[in-house]
């Protein structure tokens, strides 16, 4: 395999575990359809994760896959139609846990390598 | 409901989810657009953009919920399918090539594993050993000579080594006439009592012989082949205990072999004991070397052990015996497998070679053409690279229909080769162990491992060639194709060179072999080959008792021959040249000083009557021939052929000079030229004894004439009925069809060389004119602008025929370098030529260069034919 495969494979698989991690953030707040899931990451972000909506649903269907969501078709109380809701099980907040403080663990990991100076002081 | 359809269902029902999910989110992101105040269609675009490809995102999402590798695989296969549907011509052409490829391979293993690989079909066939004579001279380790009777003798009652130690000659004998059949001349063979025993074979039907019926006083017993038993007394087991007639001698029917016990001999039909019918001289002597010996090893005994046994046993029994100069002083084995195929080995290891080749270049050819379909479909694997398809995907499915290729070739070969391997048991029986060719597990494992290894080789070829990455590069090179892309062409003008230098491997191979085949046939025999029928006849003992019966029998009957319409000569002569060396007796010259102790001379002898040479053609060059009035006992005078009078008449007339041979004094009267024993071997010496002597029982009678040879066989075959009715006459044969049949083996694997490599060439010439036709092709504009340019037609078509020819010359090249190694492998094969024959390789090289040049043309005139306004116009 060429290096540039291997490259972009690592990039995906990055983003991956983080877009997991932000779904299932999204999600402790309360059940929610795709739609809203993908619109309330790009605004808390402020548009910084600039991403088509569509990229969420291998993503969430994997989670339910592997039991960390269910989904369920609700009607959506502003509009008047089903919509496919996805909420967070037991197992998905576990998950959550654990992705949270690797991701901390590695954020402060990577930080005490680019900005030594600050630990110093 | 099983897991498969439940499955089915499940992803079904899941897909309707999906779309439904989709859908209510994507007008949901339509709706909010709207809300924000822009027309219907432009919020539709904008929520498309902000949601991405829906159908992209349904499969990937579904890909989650699949059985991966399963559903992948089907997909494959599903896709594979279509694409080889889509091109039924290019299909059907790399499936034929790689059924040629396989079947043959198939073919020629399932022969190899079933006469070389296979062990023989006796009780612990290991240990079966064949034995032989060996050291009567100092140089004499190789040859597998006969074993004396006499020998045979002392080895059995003084050895410790063999647990069992048997005999067996093959010989020929008459089938009386009974119940209404034909008598027949039929292949036999005389064991000794434990054969049988010593083999570990019981016969299917009644009983072995024992020691009691394997002596001159017992009464005379056969066991019949299973073959003979059904064609001639209709598989009734009340054969046994009746009594038939072998050469007017009655034998009591004891057994039936089973139908595949086929020792020493394919076309053996019935065993005798050979006490029973050998004289006891010929039991007892030392010197007379005639019969095969098969020992079983003791248990823990090792076959240089036994060898070095039996040698001690012949070293002393040479010493007491020094005034016979024919006893040999050692002995020596070969495992018995190794003695009954021993001849065909070779032969087929080369032609297993040979297939090899063929199929290395049906891979070849197939990878070639998938490598062009590769480069036809470029951009369309360009897209798919640039819409996301996997790499591996790409290979898996480039293998995959590879895999679908040489399946399907393989299913097809396997045909072919089931054809090939009947057609070859029906016309070879004469072969040994053809009846022990058939499929079995291992062949189908062979077959599947093959095909695998087809596809992997021509599939991961073709798949590597498309594996660059420059998509864009694809794409932007599809779009203005003004120069083909490099590296295809290259690859593939790689893989050609490859092609041709396999080619040219088969090519050498084939045309050494039909040139040797050549030189066989057209050896001089010394005798007339055109215009002569031969026919065995043999009279039996038991009633042509005297001499002088057996002299009337044969006098009766070439008059009643010659006075045939049409007939121009006849003779009779025991032995014919093409039939074998069958005789030699050892003699000595009455006027020259007796020989030092412990040596001696012989020569081939035949007995012939006074018109044979007139009818064979061969020339009396000094003398006479027999005086025809001299019969019985006065039949006293010797014929000598020329090499005789060479090698043991040195500047000396050798005419009125005797000969002492079995005890009588015969004098000199002619010589006559050289013959061949053999096809294919140098003249002997030949002593030629007179018919008239009334001695000789068993002969072949020929008969030379100008009109249709076939003719004769019936009204000699009265002649003969009327003569004696038990007699049969066998072997009707022109002396062309004799001499084509002792070369049946070399013509055999000559025709199937050339059908291999005819094959490849053929392959070969069709990968040329297809690389080149899509070189010519790819450089369409090129072309088009070099002729508006004002290049002239004839220098277009020189570069295209220039471009194509380069990897066929070098193929040739590598080619030929490698054919030098090759013919050496075939060095035992060959007869007259040398391995490094240069007509051979003269003639390969030109035919290459002509069969690439014809195969160069057609793309290279089409290019120069081009009409470059057309041309431009085409992007």
């Amino acid at each position: 395999m060429s290096s540039m495969a291997k490259q972009a494979q690592q990039r995906i698989g990055v983003l991956q575990g983080t877009l997991d991690m932000l779904i299932l953030r999204t999600l402790l707040y309360g059940p929610a359809h795709g739609h809203q899931i993908g619109k309330h990451i790009q605004r808390t972000t402020n548009e910084f994760l600039q991403m088509q909506h569509g990229s969420l649903y291998p993503a969430l269907h994997r989670l339910e896959r592997r039991g960390w969501v269910v989904s369920q078709w609700e009607t959506a109380p502003d509009r008047n139609r089903e919509f496919k809701y996805y909420r967070l099980t037991a197992k998905g907040r576990k998950q959550l846990v654990a992705e949270e403080s690797q991701w901390k663990q590695m954020a402060e990991a990577v930080a005490r390598v680019l900005w030594p100076a600050a630990e110093e002081s | 409901m099983n897991w498969w359809q439940s499955n089915r269902w499940n992803s079904k029902k899941r897909d309707a989810d999906l779309e439904r999910e989709l859908r209510s989110d994507l007008e949901l992101e339509e709706e909010e657009q709207r809300e924000g105040g822009i027309s219907e269609e432009e919020a539709r675009y904008a929520a498309l953009r902000a949601f991405g490809n829906p159908t992209l995102i349904r499969e990937q999402t579904l890909a989650i919920w699949s059985w991966n590798w399963l559903e992948s695989l089907a997909r494959d296969l599903r896709f594979s399918l279509r694409t080889l549907c889509r091109t039924p011509g290019f299909s059907v052409i790399a499936i034929l090539v790689m059924a040629l490829g396989i079947g043959a391979n198939v073919a020629l293993f399932t022969v190899v594993r079933g006469v070389l690989l296979k062990p023989l079909p006796f009780d612990d066939p290991d240990h079966l050993v064949m034995l032989y004579e060996a050291g009567l001279h100092e140089d004499d380790t190789a040859g597998s000579n006969p074993v004396a009777g006499g020998m045979y003798d002392e080895w059995k009652k003084q050895n410790r080594s063999y647990s069992g130690l048997a005999l067996a000659k093959g010989i020929r004998v008459g089938l009386s006439a009974s119940g209404g059949q034909l008598p027949e001349k039929l292949y036999s063979a005389l064991f000794s009592w434990d054969m049988l025993r010593t083999l570990g074979v019981q016969p299917a039907l009644g009983r072995d012989f024992t020691q009691a019926d394997d002596n001159p006083a017992a009464s005379g017993t056969v066991l019949l082949s299973w073959g003979l038993w059904q064609r001639r007394f209709g598989g009734d087991p009340a054969v046994l205990n009746q009594t038939i007639h072998l050469d007017a001698r009655p034998y009591t029917v004891i057994g039936v072999m089973p139908a595949w016990f086929d020792f020493p001999d394919p076309s053996t039909q019935l065993w005798t004991t050979v006490y029973h019918e050998k004289r006891e001289d010929e039991m007892t002597s030392f010197s007379n070397h005639m019969f095969r010996v098969v020992g079983r090893l003791k248990p823990g005994v090792g076959a240089s052990q036994g060898v070095a046994d039996l040698s001690v046993i012949s070293q002393r029994t040479h010493s007491a015996h020094l005034n016979d100069p024919f006893i040999f002083q050692s002995a020596k084995s070969r495992p018995l497998l190794e003695h009954i195929v021993g001849e065909i080995k070779k032969p087929l290891y080369v032609l297993l070679e040979a297939t090899c080749c063929l199929l290395l270049i049906a891979c070849l050819n197939v990878a070639n053409l998938l490598v062009a379909r590769a480069a036809a479909r470029r951009k369309e694997l360009a897209i798919r690279t640039a819409l996301g398809g996997g790499w591996l995907r790409l290979i898996g499915e480039r293998l995959m229909e590879c895999l679908l290729l040489s399946a399907s070739g393989g299913a097809l070969g396997l045909l072919l080769a089931f054809a090939a391997l009947h057609w070859l048991t029906q016309t070879r029986h004469d072969m040994s162990r053809v009846e022990s060719i058939h499929f079995d597990g291992v062949v189908a494992a062979f077959t599947v491992g093959v095909v695998v290894l087809c596809a992997l080789f021509s599939g991961l070829i073709a798949a590597f060639s498309s594996s660059d990455k420059r998509i864009l590069g694809a794409l932007h090179e599809a779009s203005r194709s003004v120069s083909g892309g490099n590296a295809r062409p290259t690859l593939r003008k790689v893989l050609l060179t490859l092609e041709v230098g396999l080619t040219v491997i088969l090519l050498v191979g084939a045309g050494l072999l039909l040139k040797s085949y050549k030189r066989l046939r057209s050896a001089d025999m010394g005798c007339l080959t055109q215009d002569v029928i031969t026919m065995h006849l043999g009279i039996p003992d038991a009633r042509y008792a005297t001499p002088a019966q057996r002299a009337n029998f044969y006098d009766t009957l070439l008059d009643r021959v010659r006075a045939l319409p049409g007939v121009d000569a006849a003779g009779f002569a025991t032995v014919v040249p093409g039939q074998g060396y069958q005789m030699d007796w050892t003699f000595s010259i009455v006027e020259h000083p007796p020989l030092p102790q412990g040596t001696g001379q012989f020569a081939l002898s035949r007995w012939a009557d006074p018109k044979y040479f007139h009818a064979m053609g061969i020339p009396i060059l000094h003398g006479r021939t027999f005086d025809g009035g001299k019969r019985l006992d006065a039949a006293n005078e010797v014929i000598i052929s020329q090499s005789f009078a060479s090698q043991y008449f040195p500047g000396e007339d050798p005419l009125g000079r005797h000969l002492r041979a079995r005890g009588k004094n015969a004098v000199i009267v002619g010589i006559v030229g050289d013959t061949r024993y053999a096809i294919g071997e140098t003249p002997k010496p030949v002593q030629y004894y007179p018919l008239d002597a009334g001695v000789e029982t068993v002969g072949t009678l020929t008969i030379r004439s100008s009109r249709d040879l076939e003719q004769f066989a019936l009204p000699v075959q009265r002649i003969v009925s009327e003569m004696d009715p038990d007699l049969p006459v066998s072997d009707v044969l022109t002396m062309n069809q004799l001499l084509g049949q002792s070369t049946l083996d070399q013509s055999f694997n000559a025709a199937l060389l050339i059908a291999f490599a005819t094959l490849s060439l053929v392959l070969a010439a069709v990968g040329l004119f297809g690389v080149m036709s899509y070189i010519a092709a790819q450089r369409t504009t090129e072309i088009g602008i070099r002729v508006a340019l004002g290049a002239k037609r004839e220098q277009v078509m020189r570069k295209i025929l220039l471009d194509g020819m380069r990897p066929a010359v070098f193929g040739l090249v590598v080619g030929l370098a490698a054919s030098l190694e090759a013919g050496q492998l075939m060095r035992d094969l060959l007869y007259g030529i040398k391995p490094l024959d240069p007509a051979v390789y003269g003639a390969v090289a030109a035919t290459l260069i002509a069969v690439a040049a014809f195969a160069c043309i057609v793309p290279a005139w089409r290019a120069s034919r081009l009409d470059p306004v057309q041309a431009l116009r085409a992007e």
